[in-house]
């Protein structure tokens, strides 16, 4: 591989609203943009294809693992040699996902995982948003055995042999977790880089609820005890 | 009989009529056609003659048969449930596989190589 060719991998349901201008500062930072629609009624693939991202289409909603997963598989067939995952809410700065690559680039770790909860950054997460991540971390941490400071980061970079290699089975929210045991199967070795997560109403309206984190703990305890 | 017994027995004769249909059909296959017949079957006879569970709660060590008919039946719905369950979850990942592929499908062209 000669060439550098980052890509960056944003799954999106129903996001029109906001799609377009994470598209464009992604775009910034990285060789292509890879925006998954998971199967959004309303204008969200439009949104991102106006702004050059390249689409690829969910004909029905399968969930932000699944998706995530989509787009992964889509960058290795378009020759990525580093792949970083965004939320399409706007929550993660560009600059996150560079800082990312970079830390790719220095060949001496598999996966980057951009935490909003290291000391020196972030600080501005909601409360209850820090009280679901400890619980979402403490799940992590017994079930699969690897301690992250940010297991429910959206914010994750993949070399292309993580990419190439990675599985994910769960196709909702828990894939965050799933992730990690990912991390802990395939012995990869894992950098955690602080990141600053920005906080709107709307991206807060987009994030897990209260009984979507119930449900997410249920599913990862069947993954984990049921296979 | 009771009114409790014979709503047993029709109850059963019901769901036995289902699990016939779907055999029929081809959407219930031999062997749980005929685990089903057999459940239903100890069903309608325990309607009709409680007695019998009588000497097989002896046997377990449990109080009544009418119990021991219980901790059988809860211990039979907890089983069916979480297949349905590892069965849904086989589903959704299935289902997944096929959107994945169909989605990747379009993108197989701008690819290099194959």
């Amino acid at each position: 591989m000669s060439s550098r060719q980052r890509i960056i991998v944003i799954p999106a349901y129903r996001e029109a609203a906001m799609i377009g201008r994470v598209v464009h500062d992604a775009l910034g930072v990285a060789d292509a943009v890879i925006v998954v629609d998971d199967g959004s009624p309303d204008r969200t693939s439009d949104e991102a294809r106006l702004a050059g991202a390249v689409v690829i289409r969910h004909v029905i909603n399968r969930g932000a693992g699944a998706a995530t997963a989509t787009g992964i598989a889509a960058a290795t067939r378009f020759g990525a040699t580093a792949v970083v995952t965004m939320d399409a809410d706007g929550q993660h700065r560009a600059e996150d996902a560079r800082r990312v690559f970079d830390r790719l680039d220095r060949g001496d770790v598999d996966v980057v995982i951009g935490s909003r909860m290291l000391p020196g950054q972030g600080g501005n997460m909601p409360a209850h948003r820090v009280l679901f991540n400890r619980i979402g971390n403490l799940l992590t941490w017994i079930l699969f055995g690897v301690r992250v400071s940010d297991s429910q980061s959206g914010l994750k970079g993949l070399s292309a042999d993580a990419a190439r290699a990675l599985e994910l089975r769960t196709n909702r929210w828990e894939f965050s977790s799933e992730f990690v045991n990912e991390i802990r199967l395939k012995k990869w070795r894992l950098a955690e880089i602080p990141i600053q997560a920005i906080y709107t109403e709307y991206s807060l309206s987009k994030g897990q609820s209260l009984g979507g984190g119930f449900r997410t703990a249920a599913k990862l305890l069947s993954r984990r005890f049921l296979g | 009989m009771n009114p409790i017994q014979i709503v047993l027995v029709l109850f059963a004769l019901f769901a036995w009529s289902r699990v016939l249909i779907g055999l029929r059909r081809g959407t219930v296959t031999m062997t749980p056609f005929v685990l089903w017949s057999l459940a239903w079957a100890a069903v309608i006879v325990v309607a009709v003659r409680p007695e019998t569970t009588a000497a097989a709660a002896r046997v377990f060590g449990v109080g009544r048969g009418a119990d021991l008919a219980i901790y059988l039946a809860l211990m039979l719905v907890f089983f069916l449930v979480f297949r349905l369950f590892a069965r849904i979850e086989g589903l959704e990942r299935e289902l997944t596989r096929f959107v994945r592929a169909d989605a990747l499908k379009d993108i197989a062209g701008e690819s290099k190589g194959r």
